[in-house]
């Protein structure tokens, strides 16, 4: 921990507290329907997709139409995009051949499973990825797919979260509005004109943005050097905004052709948080009540900075095995150093994003400790891009339940009241998801595959790991914990380019993103239907340092029950080897 | 369900359409026109033949230049077309044995250098194509790369300072020296004798 660090951090929060009020502010004006300053030039262009589309726009949904819709929408860009995967070889701007007969030396395969987990991947806005971008996918799949699916994933968690928040805002209606309509306003208000001038800020900086055949050199010592070049500038703002955060490259920002400099580091950084910080923002114009808003953003913000002060801490510190001075540098860029990679770590994983910009496999335990808590306590602090304010909902539920129980009245959250459908819906959520990362992590270490099985490609499932000892279990952990929570970074040691990884990731993933956005959509509805009342002396009040720090508590409590013994197993066992 | 999937697929379309090829085609238009040599790499090029990038590292072995990180891309290191960390953790053997030997080698080549080595001299970066190394470290391999060039350490010493980047707008990140455009710039003012 240095002043260096502290002070990046303390800046890295205030510019986020700077931008989040406004565009909370400006979300919840897009979502109401109401006139900002970007309706003139859009609103056209807005209603003409409903008239492509067939979609009439005063139709407001109830939550199982919504739910449908949201579905449906999903399958559809599953067909779409695993056709993509798999045809590229037949399609234009393939310039590397891939798939084809003749692919470059070290391309990837893009079998039916690989396409299986790179579909839903995306398309629950996870973006795990099984393969390395530049030797696997063409530039065609990259901006059909990548591109667009990080567009439409990220608009559908942005629609569910608004659906939820509707939930509280309405009164004696079953109507959540219109999915569709949610989904255009969300891509065409916030996230491309976002995303238009973050790629030119990017390539200002040295992001690439092309369509050429891989760069040939004759290096300086008279060597050959390939260099993988793709329109990379125009999938990197989405990438982050999104909180998808599927890399151009393999390994994500920490590419200098992805993330140039320090000051695109920040730039990044606020990208990723942005829409996710806003959040509790929209939420408090919305249901309108700005200080429980302003209390559900301190309370992550509180988290999110621990974090960061833990890894930096952690990561300057060092690794005394290896004898050297300057912290833990295995898997940072010079560019960044312990610092800026410590906090975009703790970025990445409390926002369900996933990119990164160094080797989380090789944090220091305590450092992976910190970003496993941020995975397993189902990406609250800020969170994924719409999914974040719906988890935070759904524990804030807990909350005001279990302090309802203490004091013996029947709990009340926003003036609705909460009763036994809305707590059953909500631990559905958590029980299923929390139940799949555990089992899911499980069965690598008890199914024994026999030789030349199809499953692990004739390997047993332990061979697939990077590491040896409790540091192997953590990638396991961390593998399972990063799918059900759709965040998608991993400690990349681990192999998971096989059937078996793709197959069972793939099925987290899908478990973590609809088991949470459809007991969200039912308690929208049943919380919509209900009459909103007053407050009175005796309700809980939602807004002060009491409600804060009861929520820190309920967040502690779940994930540390839940996850400790895993954690002993893997992060905290690995930090007593340290010496 | 059914109902839902004809606007679904509608959608799915027009989006597609919208986010996938306008939105990519005007920003590459428009980086083309704005930031042309960026956008297509910054590529380095001497006599019509493209020697680097400025942000992707290569290979250095020779004793008259200063050599960069380790590298985990590829087989041989800087692979442009494989980036990658060597993803071992840190109480790996493989790691320990790994950065000793790094180490080892470093006193070897540099026998006036005591001391312990800057981390990331000895380290794999995340990318493997870390085109920087610290100004520790630059400075660190100083009296070899003079002995070999015949030239003063001073000399060395002022052009690792004319290379060294300072912190982004002062307090963001890390100072830095590019190992490709020093290397070049040592080539240019101090040609080596054959």
């Amino acid at each position: 921990m240095t002043w260096s660090s502290l002070f990046q951090t303390l800046v890295f929060l205030a510019l986020l507290v700077a931008i989040a009020k406004p565009l909370g502010a400006f979300m919840a004006a897009v979502f109401e329907g109401g006139r900002t300053f970007l309706s003139r030039p859009l609103r056209p262009i807005e209603h003409f997709i409903y008239r492509a589309c067939g979609v009439n726009p005063e139709l407001q949904q109830n939550w199982t139409a919504y739910a449908a819709s949201c579905l449906s929408f999903g399958l559809i860009n599953f067909f779409f995009f695993y056709a993509l995967l798999r045809w590229q070889q037949f399609l234009p701007l393939n310039p590397e051949r891939f798939g084809t007969l003749h692919p470059p030396p070290g391309a990837i395969p893009m079998t039916s499973d690989l396409a299986f987990n790179t579909a839903v991947s995306f398309l629950t806005n996870t973006s795990w990825q099984s393969y390395a971008g530049e030797s696997t996918l063409s530039y065609l799949s990259q901006m059909l797919g990548i591109t667009v699916q990080s567009f439409t994933s990220a608009a559908a968690g942005m629609a569910v979260a608004v659906a939820l928040i509707r939930g509280f805002a309405r009164q004696g209606t079953d109507r959540l509005g219109n999915f569709w309509v949610d989904i255009t306003r969300a891509t065409l208000y916030v996230l491309l004109p976002i995303s238009f001038l973050g790629a030119l800020f990017l390539c200002s900086q040295g992001v690439i943005q092309n369509f050429h055949p891989y760069g040939q050199v004759i290096t300086v010592e008279g060597a050959r050097q390939t260099i993988a070049l793709g329109p990379v500038a125009s999938q990197e703002p989405i990438k982050l905004i999104s909180s998808d955060g599927g890399g151009f490259f393999n390994v994500n920002s920490a590419h200098p052709f992805e993330n140039p400099t320090p000051l695109t580091n920040l730039v990044e950084m606020l990208l990723i948080l942005a829409i996710p910080a806003a959040f509790p923002f929209t939420f408090g114009v919305m249901a309108n009540n700005r200080r429980h808003g302003r209390a559900l953003f301190v309370a992550m913000a509180l988290l999110f900075a621990g974090g960061c002060l833990i890894t930096a801490w952690s990561e300057q510190s060092g690794n005394p095995a290896l004898k050297v001075r300057g912290g833990n540098m295995e898997g940072k860029e010079t560019r960044f150093g312990i610092a800026a990679s410590a906090v975009f770590s703790v970025v990445s994983t409390a926002s369900s994003d996933g990119a990164v910009n160094s080797a989380h496999d090789s944090y220091m335990p305590l450092s992976t400790l910190v970003q496993m808590f941020n995975l397993k306590s189902g990406e609250v602090i800020f969170g994924g891009t719409g999914s974040g304010i719906m988890s935070m909902i759904l524990i804030v539920l807990v909350t005001i339940f279990i302090a309802g129980l203490m004091v013996g009245r029947s709990p009340e959250y926003l003036g609705k009241k909460i009763e036994g459908k809305e707590i059953k819906m909500v631990m559905l959520a958590l029980v299923v998801t929390a139940a799949a990362t555990l089992l899911f992590s499980c069965l690598p270490l008890l199914v024994n595959l026999p030789p030349g099985n199809y499953w692990n490609s004739g390997a047993p499932l332990a061979s697939n790991l990077g590491n040896p000892g409790p540091h192997g279990l953590s990638e396991i952990l961390y593998a399972y914990g990063s799918a059900v929570a759709t965040n998608g970074s991993a400690m990349a040691g681990l192999n998971t380019n096989t059937p078996w990884f793709n197959l069972t990731l793939g099925l987290g993933m899908l478990i973590g993103r609809f088991l949470t956005i459809i007991p969200a959509l039912a308690i929208a509805g049943s919380l919509a239907r209900k009459k909103t009342m007053f407050t009175t002396i005796g309700t809980m009040p939602t807004d002060g340092w009491l409600f804060v720090f009861l929520l820190l508590g309920t967040i502690f409590l779940v994930t540390a029950l839940t996850f400790f013994p895993a954690f002993c197993l893997g992060p905290i066992a690995e930090a007593y080897r340290i010496r | 369900m059914w109902q839902q999937l004809l606007p679904g697929l509608r959608m799915m379309l027009v989006l597609t359409v919208l986010t996938g090829l306008i939105y990519p085609l005007a920003v590459t238009g428009l980086c083309q026109v704005l930031f042309r040599d960026k956008a297509n790499g910054s590529l380095i090029t001497v006599n019509d033949q493209v020697v680097g990038s400025a942000l992707i590292g290569q290979n250095f072995s020779k004793a008259r230049y200063f050599q960069p990180r380790p590298s985990a891309a590829g087989n041989d290191g800087y692979d442009g077309t494989a980036s990658g960390g060597s993803n071992l953790g840190p109480t790996n053997q493989k790691l320990i044995d790994r950065v000793k030997a790094s180490v080892d080698k470093f006193h070897k080549e540099n026998p006036s250098y005591t001391g312990p080595l800057p981390a990331d001299l000895v380290t794999m970066s995340g990318s493997g194509l870390d085109p920087h190394i610290s100004p520790a470290s630059a400075v660190a391999q100083v009296d070899r790369v003079a002995r070999a060039r015949r030239l003063s350490p001073d000399q060395i010493r002022s052009l690792i300072d004319a290379h060294t980047e300072g912190r982004d707008l002062g307090f963001l990140g890390e100072p830095r020296v590019n190992v490709l455009l020093l290397n070049m710039d040592l080539d240019r003012q101090f040609p080596a004798r054959r």
